[in-house]
């Protein structure tokens, strides 16, 4: 595979106190290797989201830090201190699991005070942080209830407070909205950022859902196949992502195969979509000669008949299909050396080319990112959640 | 198998047909509830003649006539003591193997169910084998073993017989219990700092209870009721209570067998309606 090398994690930012840092870690099971020397660091107070589709290793990473799954290789540190080895009821690290994994045996104040009870915590102080915690989540009234009684999305604040009331160093989540339907997830999204903000306890959250990831992260580490692809802010994963998985994954993208032709200074010429490109932004770390990909964002895409801007880089293409989505207009094109282009125009009432219209297809510099590796390196079936 | 063969009839006639008029209907529904009050009568009339002879007085020494109501034998039920001796002589088999028998067939449970391991098929093929093996060949077969390792028979090789064929019973009970079990609230439970110990305790056990309470209520009925296995290895010196009745039944039958059956019906009907009660409690609770 000739992906580009994964970025590394920028480097912590100054206010925060590094809480768990994974050190070179690898986990193979048999022939098959989970994770493939995962190297990063986890900030106080941050929520920081592993982002990847299934099999991509983030539960696995998620599961050697809670402490039920033992690296292969490499080391993690919790606080500065070497766990990798230390059994999960040891670590001060607590999870929300996938199906919340309540009690069902025991009352929703039971199933919170579990935890401070296995730590011999006084009992005036169980009953102290139980109800405080109650309080966070907004279900003192349910305290005697069993878990059983309760809504999918009153489980999912039972696990959350009952993961919270031992005050760990950091939270770890384990795609805990994927069991709730689509208006009570985005309510958790913003609900979950609410008791962060207020616990100010280290998050670790695992998601395939992109915009999951967008909306409620920090920073991102984008996963596939057992490797850390990128890490950032949902700012950077989106507008500079570091390879073309990452450009697939996250939102829409424009990915056509480009080729380098000259390098000078800080200036890339590319030929891309039939025509030559000087790019100035460009970290692919492509020879000239070499074969890589250049994307675009739809939403990115001027797509005219009369150019604006004279200035501005543009390539003739024939629009091929047009639908009006409401705020927008998504256009297909076919641009000259026959590769399809998709762009997200703003839906004005006139003057917007049809279909069959020959249209100046553009975008500000600023906007395209030269990757390396081909444009098959993208996820296959795309990730058109947000569609 | 022929009962309920021609109960079906009855209501298939009512679904073929057209609408009876009601006064046969009433007929034909009173006639399906007299049938089911036979079929009930005739499982439970041996069981209910036990109990009502219980309270006899019999003339001679078989109580097998009615001859006259009488508390007596239940305000002394133990005054044979030939007969309390074998009764308490199965209650502490019973209860020995039943205690083995849970503890080691609830853990052969959690194990092949909870971990994956080399020769688990294996394991559960040689489960499943004493269950179905004739209890005449599993009696002949110990006695031969017995006797081979010139093993004094009594006490202790009974109790070996039956927790023999008590633990299959219970590993196969707890296994069915336990499929299903949510492991990662195990997970859950250590993940918030509880101890692999305390874990089980607070955790594993309490939810696989009534699984567990319901085999060892098993192998204790097993246990007690158990005649032919305990004949071929009980030698000369021990005798359980089926045993003492079986050998008696020439000379004597005194209405004390039926007094102590009746208690061990009693106890056994009493866990049981429990049982139930709790079950419906909870699903009430519940829903």
């Amino acid at each position: 595979m000739t992906v580009a090398e994964p970025i590394d994690a920028p480097s912590a930012p100054d206010q925060g106190r590094a809480v768990i840092e994974i050190d070179d870690v690898s986990k193979v099971f048999g022939d098959y290797v989970a994770v493939d020397h995962a190297d990063f660091t986890i900030t106080e107070g941050e929520f920081f989201s592993m982002l990847g589709p299934s099999g991509c290793g983030k539960t696995t990473t998620l599961r050697m830090i809670a402490g039920f799954e033992t690296p292969s290789s490499g080391a993690i540190r919790l606080e500065g201190q070497d766990v990798s080895r230390v059994p999960p009821h040891k670590r001060d690290v607590n999870t929300v699991f996938q199906q919340y994994a309540l009690f069902p045996h025991m009352s929703v104040w039971d199933n919170v005070a579990y935890g401070p009870r296995a730590k011999k915590v006084a009992k005036d102080e169980v009953a102290r942080r139980v109800d405080e915690l109650l309080e966070v989540v907004r279900l003192s009234d349910f305290a005697q209830r069993r878990p059983s009684q309760l809504s999918g999305g009153q489980q999912q604040r039972v696990a959350l407070a009952r993961a919270l009331v031992n005050y760990p160093k950091a939270l770890l989540l384990d795609e805990p909205l994927g069991a709730l339907d689509l208006k009570l997830r985005q309510n958790m999204q913003l609900e979950l950022k609410r008791i962060q903000r207020e616990v100010g306890i280290t998050f670790i959250f695992v998601t395939h859902d992109q915009e999951e990831a967008l909306t409620m992260s920090d920073r991102i580490a984008v996963m596939n196949q057992g490797r850390v692809e990128q890490i950032g802010s949902p700012r950077e994963i989106y507008d500079r992502p570091a390879t073309v998985f990452v450009a697939g994954f996250i939102g829409q993208a424009n990915l056509w195969p480009a080729t380098v032709t000259a390098r000078q200074g800080t200036t890339t010429t590319i030929d891309v979509a039939g025509r030559t490109l000087d790019v100035t932004d460009d970290d692919s770390g492509l020879a000239v000669g070499d074969a890589g990909t250049f994307m675009v964002r739809p939403e990115r895409m001027h797509v005219e008949l009369e150019l604006s801007d004279p200035d501005r880089w543009t390539v003739f293409a024939t629009v091929t299909d047009a639908v009006f989505q409401g705020p927008v207009v998504r256009y297909e094109l076919a641009l000259p050396d026959g590769a399809a282009a998709v762009a997200h125009v703003p839906a004005r009432r006139d003057g917007l080319p049809l279909p069959g219209d020959t249209v100046h297809a553009s975008w500000s510099d600023e906007s395209g990112v030269l990757l390396a590796g081909s444009p098959a390196l993208a996820p296959a079936t795309g990730n058109d959640d947000a569609d | 198998m022929t009962e309920p063969l021609l109960a079906e009839r009855f209501v298939l006639e009512e679904v073929v047909h057209e609408p009876l008029p009601p006064e046969k209907r009433r007929f034909r529904s009173r006639l399906l509830g007299l049938w089911a009050v036979l079929v009930y009568a005739w499982l439970f009339a041996p069981i209910v003649v036990v109990v009502i002879f219980s309270f006899n007085d019999p003339a001679g020494k078989f109580n097998t006539a009615w001859n006259e109501f009488t508390l007596d034998n239940w305000a002394d039920p133990f005054q044979r003591q030939d007969y309390t001796e074998a009764f308490l002589t199965s209650l502490k088999v019973a209860a020995v193997a039943c205690l083995v028998a849970t503890v080691f067939g609830g853990l052969m449970a959690l194990a092949t169910s909870r971990y994956e391991f080399r020769g688990k098929g294996l394991v559960n093929i040689i489960l499943v084998l004493p269950l179905t093996t004739r209890e005449i060949v599993m009696g002949s077969s110990l006695f031969t073993l017995f006797f081979a390792r010139n093993a004094s028979l009594g006490f202790t090789t009974v109790v070996i017989a039956h927790i023999l064929f008590c633990l299959s019973f219970v590993a196969l009970t707890v296994q069915a219990r336990v499929r299903g079990f949510d492991w990662s609230l195990e997970d859950a439970a250590m993940d918030l700092g509880s101890s692999p110990w305390r874990t089980f305790r607070t955790v594993t056990f309490p939810l696989i209870l009534p699984g567990i309470a319901a085999a060892g209520l098993l192998s204790f009925a097993l246990s007690i009721d158990d005649y032919i296995i305990t004949s071929f290895v009980a030698g000369d010196g021990t005798t359980t209570f089926p045993m003492r009745i079986f050998n008696a039944n020439k000379t004597e039958l005194p209405p004390q067998i039926n007094v102590l059956a009746s208690m061990i019906l009693l106890v056994t009907v009493g866990l049981m309606g429990i049982g139930a009660w709790r079950t419906l409690k909870r699903n009430a609770a519940a829903s």
